[in-house]
């Protein structure tokens, strides 16, 4: 029991990692659009869990709220829109399938093996503070990130929303019914 | 049991940008295509979050974050694009949208 509580985090990267290489695959693998969506769902989840797991509180949420609230029913929604039980039984992988999967397989052995090799300087969150401290105060990540966002990276965060506006823009002209 | 350190994270980040990659390449379905590609997207998340906790440097979450807002308007472009070419071909399958084809 005392394993189990001192390599807790250990475990919960080993799970959940699994987990979503597992539901990533059904993402590519189903037929039915309905079931990779819920797939691709329980994927997002299970990264949201690693983003937890290395002190990325605001980012887990976001994460949820973000791609598993409004992505997912964006895909949910056009499923059901296009009511895809009309379509015809057809082939589900393209001619190049084959080739497709040597060259992931190549680039997963390539760089798998590169990763392996790297070595890191010194410990890993070697500043544990960095993730919560604002202006001198231990306040918590979600205001730490808030506090970076409004100074430091204002400008992007402004074009992030001249970009979203563009985008819903972009959406709702393909959208319309000519 | 072994400790996590960032190489792992690195490794599961390539083995869901290779998922992805196999799904945007080799499926004829749009639809999956597009899910595929929030993997790729999610994948290089992952990335710049492990490499923000081997540096405690909270830019990589800010950077994530900015990934997330541009993965939400890909998606709603992208289904519109879907949404537009099943008005006119009644289908979701990306080899029959042949219209550009001299």
């Amino acid at each position: 029991m005392e394993s189990l509580v001192a390599n807790g985090s250990s475990i919960l990267f080993y799970v959940f990692a699994a987990l979503a290489v597992i539901s990533a695959l059904g993402v590519v693998t189903m037929r039915n659009p309905m079931y990779g969506a819920i797939s691709l769902l329980c994927s997002f989840l299970c990264v949201a869990v690693l983003f937890l797991l290395r002190h990325a509180e605001f980012v887990a949420i976001v994460q949820i709220f973000v791609y598993g609230g409004g992505i997912m029913v964006l895909f949910l929604f056009v499923i059901m829109l296009i009511n895809l039980h009309r379509l015809p039984e057809v082939r589900k992988y393209a001619g190049q399938s084959p080739a497709v999967i040597l060259l992931a397989v190549l680039l997963l052995g390539f760089f798998g093996w590169f990763f392996l090799q790297v070595q890191f300087d010194g410990p890993a969150f070697a500043r544990p503070e960095a993730f919560t401290l604002v202006d001198g105060e231990n306040l918590g990540n979600s205001q730490a990130v808030a506090w970076s966002l409004f100074t430091r990276h204002l400008l992007p965060f402004e074009i992030a929303s001249i970009f979203l506006l563009i985008a819903m823009i972009g959406a709702v002209v393909l959208g319309r019914r000519q | 049991m072994l400790e996590v350190t960032t190489t792992h994270y690195l490794v599961l980040s390539f083995v869901l940008f290779s998922i992805g990659l196999f799904g945007v390449a080799a499926r004829r379905n749009m639809i999956t295509v597009l899910m595929s590609i929030e993997l790729v997207l999610n994948s290089v998340n992952l990335n710049l979050i492990a490499f923000s906790y081997q540096l405690s440097d909270l830019t990589g979450q800010i950077f994530a974050i900015f990934t997330i807002t541009v993965a939400a308007g890909e998606a709603a472009v992208g289904l519109g694009i879907l949404i537009a070419l099943f008005r006119l071909r009644e289908t979701t399958q990306l080899d029959e949208a042949t219209e550009l084809k001299g």
